[in-house]
């Protein structure tokens, strides 16, 4: 049964979330624009200390292409470099318990996975990582993939805003300000709060108990708090733990559970109302927030009605009442599907309860709303511009039915634009669908899930759309760590994230060459009512159209077979 | 376009190393040196001891099986309740292998078909490592351990009420019991703390 509290939690949750846009939007607005803050007495030191070692000229513009090209080099340096600390972790310091080096095909996969902000995890963090592998081959990577999402963003911004230029900004500029400005700021306080509610911080690795009925129990630990700060606020998810955001030293309670959802969303929400002062007129930026947490409330709300009426296996036996397989007592099922919706609805994937023991149609909103591109506030900078080209999409739809030139915030929407825009989303259909048939006729695609029947099969489905999404959450069944899967998924991860950055760029060099032009009688509004329906439906179409029939072979046919009594 | 991508090289290397400096060692670093000198307690694990004896944390569940002890949540943690191995079962909802668990559990715990069981008590948590129950799973064996322990039910359930942590402004969370608290509690009564099997 649903209660009270739960609900209330849900759209508590959702109007804090409508709050906070505005004075994250602010402070992201400041660095967008390179102004001064508060922070520059203190950092701006270390933030020209960078530029000049790196031989970098923040003031000198760039176009689209070395703004991409830049961008990609800086990706493909720092993935080896992850790459060398993982491979190398049994001769490096910090590791106590003499963990060895991950294999190459583990090493790839788990490099990239951090790279392109998804942070698919098939390792267990506390039994395969060494504290330095943490810290320096995995922490860094969630705050520069953050970083580089709101980078792609700003110069996408950069293009509404900016008239007849060929630069969209400079990539090393908005970089270096993203991460010294806002993310490491912010990620000091958060971890000090963290490790104030119970989440450790120290060097240490382990530490031995012998239990209230002396068994022996090895404690592990590490540091877990500076990890866990941004590994929420950039979206990023990849647990210390194997068990994630459910493990009680990564989320020891209700309230850091609360703060955990909020800071996945906050910058996410923050960018909505950037990007409407950027292009001057905050009412855009509401706009795509309004249709952003219409969609996510409708998501949170059917997670929530199915995991509290529970599931028929267990009904079956006298076990009345909610889903408690797979969750955590101090969260229960409200905090707990409200969690897999916030996560998937950004490209988070943090989990505080295992989403593979959801009920069949709790279990697919997760695998929805990262289907539908994770655009629902979505990942740092990657929501928003994701968002966005689903805006263009409606604004040349809405065109088609009136027989104007499409126009959004002020330019003209033309083929090359709609063009790049249908290249980017068809990223995530060709993937995740054509990866999920290749696994579900190999053998050693088959090899992978634990459950059976059509539960099974959403094993596979959810672990290529959480790669190509790059959200990192998954049926955690799934034996993902072999070449087979490691392979495949780092090529998912890799083709989500840069064959729609791309593609984000391109539309953005394109944008900025145009001439602005105002609004006139015959401009189709992109603030009201009517165009934040025509959004929703642009987004639901496209996201049902190409992804109902897989859903349905998997959670649709797991909820009927269930009903009828089944298990497999 | 050879040119263009040379010239990306020394920032993105140069980059790479001061960010790996300044986000990968000065940052966790420098949190921890804040951890340890402002919350030592909580960034060590929040742990319980008995003397010089580590126990465990407050924040880890333990495996129980003693009559005169609270039993947790079932754990998919290794053996059970191990931290070096958290995880849930991952089982799905039309899982056979669920229904064969559940239905076994049942049997052990199910003491008359009016009771039913709290559902918290024959499913596994998301880490393995939940630290709490429900006050219904609690009340639940409240019984069994009052009959090992020689005390009243009216006792046992004091001490569950005492340790019943009620919901943040009574929305955010729910009510739970910390099980190792609870049962650290009992062994400290004095009636039956001295008869303690350590």
């Amino acid at each position: 049964m649903t209660t009270f509290a739960g609900w209330l939690l849900i759209f508590g949750f959702t109007a804090l979330v409508a709050l906070l846009a505005k004075p994250f939007g602010l402070w992201l607005h400041a660095v967008y624009e390179g102004r001064r803050t508060v922070l520059h007495p203190v950092l701006g030191p270390l933030e020209h200390g960078f530029y000049r070692l790196s031989g970098v000229d923040p003031q000198r513009e760039q176009g689209w292409r070395a703004y991409a090209l830049h961008l990609l080099a800086f990706q493909v340096v720092t993935a080896l470099f992850t790459y060398a600390v993982l491979r190398l972790q049994g001769v490096l310091p910090l590791n106590p318990r003499a963990l060895p080096g991950l294999g190459a095909d583990g090493a790839f996969n788990t490099a990239i996975a951090f790279v392109t902000n998804t942070n698919w995890q098939w390792y267990s963090g506390e039994a395969a990582l060494s504290n330095l592998s943490q810290m320096l081959g995995l922490t860094i990577h969630n705050f520069l993939s953050a970083a580089t999402g709101i980078a792609v963003a700003f110069a996408l911004f950069r293009g509404f805003a900016r008239t007849e230029t060929r630069t969209v900004g400079n990539f090393w500029a908005d970089l270096v300000r993203v991460t010294l400005y806002i993310l490491l700021p912010a990620c000091i306080l958060y971890a000090v709060f963290l490790i104030a509610s119970g989440v450790p911080q120290t060097l240490a690795s382990t530490v031995d108990a012998a239990t209230l009925e002396g068994a022996r129990q090895t404690i592990v630990v590490g540091p877990v708090a500076s990890q866990e700060a941004i590994k929420m606020l950039g979206t990023n998810g990849g647990g210390f733990f194997n068990a994630n955001s459910a493990h009680p030293f990564e989320n020891p309670s209700a309230l850091t559970n609360l703060v955990q959802m909020l800071s996945i969303f906050v910058l996410g929400a923050g960018l909505t109302w950037c990007f409407g002062k950027a292009v001057g007129n905050t009412r855009q930026g509401w706009a795509v927030l309004a249709a952003m947490l219409a969609l996510f409330l409708a998501g949170a709300s059917i997670a929530y009605w199915q995991e509290a009426v529970g599931g028929p296996v267990l009904h079956h036996l006298g076990v009345a009442g909610a889903n408690m397989e797979g969750k955590e007592v101090r969260f229960g099922i409200a905090a707990s599907a409200l969690f897999a919706a916030v996560t998937t609805a950004a490209s988070c994937g943090a989990v505080n309860a295992m989403h593979d023991s959801f009920t069949a149609l709790g279990g697919l909103v997760p695998l929805f709303n990262i289907q539908l591109g994770e655009i629902v506030i979505g990942g740092v900078g990657s929501g928003i511009y994701g968002f966005l080209l689903f805006a263009l999409l409606a604004v040349f739809i809405a065109g088609l039915m009136v027989g104007r030139t499409p126009e959004y915030v002020g330019k003209k929407i033309e083929a090359r634009e709609v063009k790049l825009a249908v290249l980017a989303i068809a990223v995530l259909p060709l993937c995740i669908l054509g990866f999920t048939a290749i696994a579900a006729v190999l053998p050693a695609g088959l090899a992978g899930p634990l459950n059976k029947g059509p539960h099974g099969f959403s094993e596979i489905l959810y672990a290529f759309t959480s790669a190509t999404g790059n959200n990192g959450s998954a049926f955690a069944g799934l034996s993902a760590g072999t070449p087979f899967y490691n392979g495949l998924l780092g090529a998912a991860m890799w083709l989500g994230r840069f064959f729609v950055i791309v593609p984000v760029l391109a539309i953005a060099g394109s944008l900025a060459a145009k001439k602005h032009t105002p609004a006139s009688a015959g401009s189709f509004p992109t603030t009201g009512p009517l165009w934040i329906a025509l959004l929703i439906g642009t987004i639901l179409l496209v996201g049902g159209l190409t992804f109902l029939p897989s859903l349905a072979l998997g959670p649709v046919a797991d909820h009927v077979t269930g009903l009828a009594g089944t298990t497999y | 376009m050879l040119k263009d991508i040379a010239s990306t090289l020394r920032p993105a290397f140069m980059m790479t190393a001061l960010f790996a400096l300044l986000l990968g060692l000065v940052y966790p670093l420098v949190l921890t040196g804040i951890g340890q000198a402002l919350f030592p307690a909580q960034a060590n694990g929040s742990l319980i001891r008995s003397g010089d004896r580590v126990i465990g944390s407050s924040l880890i569940g333990q495996a129980f099986t003693s009559d005169r002890y609270f039993h947790g949540r079932l754990s998919a943690a290794g053996k059970g309740y191990d931290p070096t191995a958290s995880s849930g079962s991952n089982l799905g909802p039309a899982s056979a292998a669920l229904a064969d668990r559940v239905r076994t559990d049942l049997a052990t715990l199910r003491t008359s078909p009016d009771s039913p069981v709290p559902a918290d008590l024959v499913t596994t948590s998301a880490s393995g490592l939940d630290p709490h129950i429900s006050p219904e799973a609690a009340l639940f064996q409240a019984a069994r351990v009052a009959t090992a322990r020689k005390l009243s039910l009216a006792e046992v359930a004091a001490q569950v009420a005492a340790h019943t942590q009620q919901p943040l402004f009574g929305v955010f969370g729910e009510p739970v019991i910390n099980v190792l608290e609870l049962n650290l509690a009992l062994d400290s009564l004095p009636a039956s703390g001295a008869s303690s099997k350590r």
